[in-house]
């Protein structure tokens, strides 16, 4: 009875870290901080519908708002590794991880392996959901698909194919009629990668 | 020498000891009978040592066996009296208990007066939960960074629309003259909104509980609960024994009173057949159970705007939260229910309130059937001498902090709405029912654990569907006005949508206004060009 009402209780805050296995790896690996981590857990359970601790793409998909987004699939596949059909919590979280941030104050340690959210990583992110087959180059047939997606029925085929010429033809330096990531790492020099490509998290 | 009976107290010739039982020579009575002789022996009074093993009274010595039979019996009946006192006090102490609950609690829930008592317990609350607040910002002071927007949030989102944040990125360069104004960071704003969506979205928002910026005492609802000082900590155990050991029980005593009256009274008045002392005398049967449970939730509920009340006839609709927005809104008069008819303790629940007046309860077959639904609704809205129909439009629950779609089923009846909106203050506990996480067991203890339930209720001005107007733009018109009133946020998303998946025009439309940016401007070039 007494453990009962202490469940009642206590809700699910300190139980819910000590249930997550490896958590301080987790946290130091990613740098979000316990807050965080169970915010995402529950997060991640609430998305788990049927309990199995995993997740599929039709959870994703029930997210509404994300089915609203036009790349949202290439979004949902960039969770799941190359032949696996699911992601447990400590994929997710480190995915979720690109998005944090640069942490501004971490000092510069050559021996340490580079932070998951620096430029390079997010950049690197961001090429992989262009490159669908990870080639390391964004081919033509690539970049088409994606434009295809973001629009669909709105333009024309020939409208499709003028736009990935031009993109490629002012990004390709060395005119392999692809895009590989120093290319695209340098056509977007002057983007503010950090802002775009990061979300805040609260407190 | 025969042997004569004695009795106590006995007058008339003493009977000389040596006629006495041996046996029964040691009661101090028998030694009262025989203390001339005694006195005569020794010269002095006899002591009487009640309960000791042996006496030496009168010289004699009680046999040892039955001395000590009589003694642990005398043990034992101490004993015995002791527990018959204490179960006497127990006793006594549970029917002051009671007289206590009756008098201030019951019988003002029945005729409606207030004794204030509620009133200075508030107040002691709002005190106490200062100062716990106050306690936890001195200590948090550096760390805290306290956003001031109450943001129920774990990302904060940038609000600049698609043209916005895409007219950033596209800034550093000129606009290429074909080809379509498309960057390879286009896609960022995309990639990240998803990925925003994925760690939290609108909708799925609503169906969590609120959070609160300062702590309740209630661990419950404070994410980051980290020990503070032992102060607090002591003041949290405290309050936690109190609402346990204190506060449960009564209110599930109470709870549990109420329900057995509703059933036994509208039963009752079930078996009267003079119409008009049968409704009113069922209304207030209603009512009084009604007031009788919202105590036992220790709810205070602020009524505003009274004059707009539902009258008969009419359509109730407000915002659902929880079940016991059922127990708020009839504290403050008598509704017709509708819903669909369950078994076991519900059913029975439901039959008897049947019982003396009319409920509408569907079979579950029946609620597929939305023509059936609309009939039955209407013919019980055009009969003016019924009870106004409450119904809950969203048809799930929501937060208690916006308002989703509105179900159009209940606004193509034709009758006169009133709209009702009901607003939880979360200071002093949580009443949104999340389903998904809590079966209903475990949400009424939590309920009962909480500190108190805290809601104003506004009624609003009758409305009407008007000329021109289809059901869902009425319904989104009476959505709009309650989600103003109760300052909640006015969603046009489907409840539902907890459920079920988003359509496909949605993605169209976003489709759409990105290829206006890219490829727009060259249609309107070309255009010109020609």
């Amino acid at each position: 009875m007494l453990l009962f009402c202490l469940s009642v209780e206590m809700g699910s805050t300190n139980s819910t870290l000590s249930k997550i296995p490896n958590v301080e790896e987790l946290m130091q690996e990613t740098g979000f901080t316990p807050a965080h981590i169970v915010r995402l857990y529950d997060r991640f359970e609430a998305l788990d519908k049927e309990k199995t601790g995993h997740l599929r793409p039709q959870d994703f998909g029930a997210i509404n708002r994300l089915a609203m987004n036009p790349i949202g699939d290439r979004i949902i596949g960039a969770f799941f590794s190359p032949g696996q059909e699911t992601v447990d919590f400590h994929s997710f979280v480190r995915i979720l991880a690109h998005f944090r941030p640069a942490d501004k104050n971490r000092p510069k340690d050559p021996s340490m392996p580079e932070p998951v959210n620096n430029r390079t990583s997010k950049l690197k992110f961001a090429f992989q959901l262009y490159d669908q087959d990870k080639d390391g180059k964004i081919s033509r047939a690539e970049l088409l698909q994606v434009l295809r997606s973001m629009l669909e029925m709105q333009v024309t085929e020939e409208q499709l194919e003028s736009i990935a010429d031009r993109t490629i033809q002012e990004a390709d330096l060395d005119k392999d009629d692809a895009i590989s990531f120093e290319e695209f790492r340098k056509s977007l020099e002057k983007v503010n990668i950090d802002h775009k490509m990061s979300i805040r998290f609260l407190r | 020498m025969g042997r004569k009976s004695y009795r106590f107290g006995q007058t008339g010739p003493r009977v000389p000891l040596a006629h006495c039982p041996k046996r029964l020579r040691w009661l101090p009575t028998v030694q009262e009978c025989f203390r001339h002789e005694v006195e005569a022996k020794t010269g002095s009074l006899p002591t009487v040592n009640v309960g000791s093993k042996s006496t030496n009274i009168i010289g004699l010595t009680a046999p040892r066996r039955a001395a000590s039979v009589m003694d642990v019996n005398r043990g034992d009946r101490e004993k015995s009296v002791a527990m018959e006192d204490f179960w006497a006090m127990v006793l006594a102490g549970l029917k002051v208990w009671t007289y206590l609950i009756v008098a201030l609690l019951m019988v003002p829930a029945m005729f409606g007066f207030s004794l204030g008592i509620s009133e200075t317990y508030m107040k002691i609350l709002v005190k106490m939960l200062e100062w716990a607040t106050l306690r936890i910002q001195t200590v948090n002071k550096e760390q805290q960074i306290l956003k001031s927007s109450s943001f129920n949030g774990l990302v904060q989102r940038d609000d600049g629309s698609m043209e916005e944040e895409l007219g950033e990125l596209r800034r550093s360069r000129p606009k290429p003259p074909v080809g379509g104004d498309f960057t390879l960071s286009d896609c960022f704003y995309f990639y990240r909104r998803g990925i925003e969506d994925i760690v939290e979205d609108e909708v799925t928002q609503r169906f969590s509980s609120e959070e609160l910026l300062s702590w309740n005492l209630l661990t419950r609802t404070n994410i980051d609960f980290q020990y503070i000082s032992l102060k607090l900590t002591m003041v949290w155990g405290l309050g936690v024994f109190i609402r346990y050991c204190i506060l449960a029980p009564l209110r599930i005593m109470l709870a549990s009173i109420g329900l057995t009256w509703l059933v036994i009274g509208t039963t009752a008045v079930g078996f009267l057949p003079n119409w008009r002392l049968k409704s009113w005398l069922s209304e207030w049967v209603h009512v009084m159970c009604y007031r009788i449970c919202a105590r036992g939730l220790s709810c205070t509920i602020h009524y505003h705007n009274k004059e707009n009340r539902p009258r008969k006839g009419g359509i109730c609709v407000a915002n659902h939260t929880s079940p016991i927005d059922v127990v708020i809104l009839c504290n403050d008069g008598c509704y017709a229910m509708v819903g669909q008819s369950h078994g076991g303790l519900m059913g029975v629940l439901q039959r008897s309130m049947a019982r003396s007046c009319p409920h509408i309860w569907f079979e579950r077959a029946d609620m597929k059937d939305r023509h059936l639904v609309t009939k039955r609704l209407r013919d019980h809205v055009n009969d003016k001498t019924k009870l106004p129909i409450l119904i809950f439009p969203e048809g799930t629950c929501i937060n208690n902090t916006s308002v989703m779609m509105f179900k159009k089923g209940s606004f193509e009846i034709g009758g006169t709405i009133y709209p009702v909106a009901i607003k939880y203050d979360p200071q002093f506990g949580d009443a949104f029912w999340n389903s998904a996480k809590y079966n209903m067991v475990s949400y009424l203890l939590r309920m009962m654990t909480s500190w108190a339930i805290v809601c104003n209720v506004w009624y609003l001005p009758a409305m009407h569907q008007q000329e021109g107007e289809d059901a869902v733009q009425f319904a989104n018109r009476v959505k709009s006005v309650i989600a103003h009133q109760g300052g909640l946020v006015d969603l046009s998303w489907d409840g539902g949508l907890k459920r079920a998946k988003v359509k496909d025009t949605y993605k169209e439309a976003q489709q759409k206004k990105y290829s206006s940016m890219v490829v727009g401007g060259e249609e309107d070039r070309s255009s010109n060009g020609d």
